[in-house]
């Protein structure tokens, strides 16, 4: 425990950043969420509580294309983030069981380049690329786009996880008669669940909350639900709009708390 | 050797180099089935390069080591009939105690339930029944010591390698677990390989002792051998206490070189091979074997000076400055006291030396 006199929360004006911080990033968040329990036709307005704007996403006359659009969303989200997982599971086997092999640190940066491109870049190479080898865009474009960018993400929380992991515990398998397959299997695998499952979380949440590349390799007509809320948007900002991204908001929040808990329980010990 | 099958393992001029640094420089020795040998050294000898080289974790650079006869040198760890207790155990954290013991006998085809079965008599044997449905983090550092012993032993493995199993184990258990092994050992028949830095538990558990420094084999042989017949320098001095006194070789007749050590004093004792007449080597005495007394008891009687007298328990260690010569540390035991004496500080006295005490080492 820190003693008193280097207790941060003693600093004069700890408190009021603390809170000014909070409130400029959650303040938005918070009131978009209730108003979108708002029962009225005005954004600004409070006329009661009621769950019209809710129905409304579901029955109203843009729940079709927003059921299209979120169909898309999660199977791309759920391929995506399966597939950048099993890839970025392996690279961090490469990374962090390879040894010292030559271009490990050139690997590395390689690997978490897209984490600090800035996402237009990211973007606008992807659909040049899609373009100069004549894919047409659509479904398949996007899916192929979020895999690859969320192979950073999926990425981190699995090679920390494998960097906790002490080798000697295949090493111990392969001492008591297991095939490198069975150390991989049996041991390996089910030490770094957690750190895969993580990732797994995080891709998922990346890819479906994704919108700038979407937006660029998308095929025309082809909406996922981030690129179909900037279409309503465009046209007015209805409550609706408030009652789907409250929604989206929750599919997150649970998402990443259940990669909170999953990266803490700690199966090694 | 008339009959090599008694060898379990042969280690033949093997060499281990990583890139420039040379780990093991040409080790030969046999260890024999059925044995508890142990690889005695400081950290960096090579003991536990040696060591992983048996059981498959390292490539032996050049030379080769013979299993029963077998050259294992292209069998992966899988395929080698020997396993390994860890320094840190290595027991699988997501399984119970019992499916960890029977993991071994699973992996060589025995069926699930036959290896639990197993496991579970390997166990009982390290009485631990009562935990084979925990994780190894629910029991203490001496359980999962035992359990990862058990885990080595359920396989029936031709050699059981042992890397500093007891090191993270506190003094008292150390000492209940030394017997425990050595008793292990006895029962199964295995051979075991036993690495350590530890000299008083590789006397207390070995067959025999094979002491490394710096990559090579300074001697190897049963324990009363290296503490009693230390073969040079790094061995006196690695093995227990020792008086190392540097002197002069001035003559040897019949067997017994006579030695002077400075200051005018003289020793005899048995010279050995390697070293002549005329050369400065060092020589070893063992504190226990000195005594005191007020007037010499044999002609080569030391006298000297008491300078500090210290208790530990078992024994006194008396510091004695001998006339315009070393420093010798003697020891008497605190049970002898009624036959050896014990002077106060101070005091002028003669140093004996009990038979065959002294050796010369080769440097």
């Amino acid at each position: 425990m820190a003693s008193k006199q280097f207790d941060i929360k003693s600093y004069t004006g700890f408190k009021g950043i603390t809170l000014l911080c909070l409130v400029i990033l959650y303040a938005p968040l918070v009131v978009v969420t209730i108003y979108s329990f708002n029962a009225s036709q005005s954004l600004t307005n409070w006329e009661g509580v009621s769950l019209r704007w809710y129905a409304d996403v579901f029955i109203g006359p843009e729940s079709g294309k927003f059921k299209t659009a979120a169909k898309n969303s999660f199977i791309i989200a759920i391929i995506a983030a399966t597939t950048a997982t099993a890839i970025a599971t392996l690279a961090a086997t490469g990374m962090v069981r390879g040894g010292k092999f030559r271009f490990r640190t050139l690997s590395f940066g390689l690997i978490s380049l897209p984490l600090m491109v800035p996402e237009i870049v990211l973007a606008v190479a992807t659909l040049i690329f899609f373009n100069s080898i004549g894919f047409e865009r659509g479904l398949l474009t996007i899916l192929l786009a979020h895999i690859a960018f969320c192979i950073p993400f999926a990425y981190l929380p699995i090679s920390a996880r494998m960097q906790g992991i002490e080798d000697s515990y295949e090493q111990a398998a392969l001492d008591l008669y297991a095939t490198k397959r069975q150390a991989f299997t049996k041991i390996l695998l089910p030490l770094m669940m957690p750190g895969i499952i993580s990732g797994f979380l995080l891709a998922f949440i990346v890819s479906l909350d994704d919108f700038i590349i979407t937006n660029f390799v998308k095929g025309a007509g082809v909406e996922t639900l981030p690129t179909a809320i900037f279409g309503s948007v465009k046209q007015g900002i209805k409550p609706n709009i408030m009652a789907i991204s409250t929604m989206l908001l929750s599919v997150s929040i649970v998402m990443v708390t259940i990669s909170y808990f999953v990266s803490k329980t700690d199966n090694t010990k | 050797m008339s009959d090599k099958v008694n060898i379990a393992i042969d280690v033949r001029d093997a060499v281990k180099r990583y890139g420039d640094f040379t780990a093991l420089k040409k080790i030969s020795l046999s260890i024999m089935d059925n044995e508890f040998f142990t690889l005695l050294g400081p950290s960096g000898c090579g003991k536990t390069t040696l060591l992983r080289m048996i059981a498959g974790f390292e490539a032996v650079t050049e030379g080769a080591i013979y299993l029963y006869g077998d050259e294992i040198e292209n069998l992966p760890p899988n395929k080698r009939p020997v396993n390994t207790v860890f320094q840190n155990y290595a027991l699988f954290p997501h399984m119970t105690i019992l499916d960890n013991v029977a993991f071994g006998l699973e992996m060589r085809g025995k069926s699930k339930s036959e290896a639990r079965t197993k496991a579970g008599e390997m166990l009982e044997l390290v009485q631990l029944s009562q935990f084979s449905a925990r994780k190894p983090s629910q029991l203490s550092g001496g359980q999962q010591q035992r359990v990862a012993l058990a885990r080595a032993l359920a396989p029936q493995p031709k050699v059981l390698l042992l890397d500093e199993p007891l090191s993270a184990l506190d003094l008292k258990l150390r000492k209940a677990m030394q017997l425990e092994l050595k008793h292990l050992q006895r029962e199964t028949g295995i051979t075991f390989i036993f690495v350590t830095h530890d000299q008083e538990e590789a006397l207390t558990m070995s067959d025999r002792i094979a002491v490394m420094s710096a990559g090579e084999l300074q001697q190897l042989g049963a324990p009363t051998d290296i503490y009693e017949r230390p073969h040079n320098m790094f061995v006196a001095d690695f093995i227990g206490e020792t008086n190392l006194l540097e002197v002069s070789v001035d003559g040897i007749e019949n067997g017994r070189a006579t030695c002077h050590l400075g200051g005018g004093h003289e020793l005899t004792c048995n010279a050995v091979e390697g070293v002549g007449i005329g050369s400065t080597v060092h020589m070893s005495i063992r504190p226990e074997r000195l005594y005191m007394s007020e007037t010499p008891v044999e002609t080569e009687g030391l006298h000297g000076r008491i300078k500090e007298n210290i208790f530990v328990g078992t024994d006194i260690t008396t510091i004695v400055q001998l006339d315009e010569g070393p420093d010798f540390v003697v020891r008497t035991s605190n049970s002898d006291r009624g036959n050896k004496r014990i002077f106060e500080p101070g005091v002028e006295m003669f140093v004996n030396m009990e038979l065959g005490a002294a050796r010369l080492l080769v440097d």
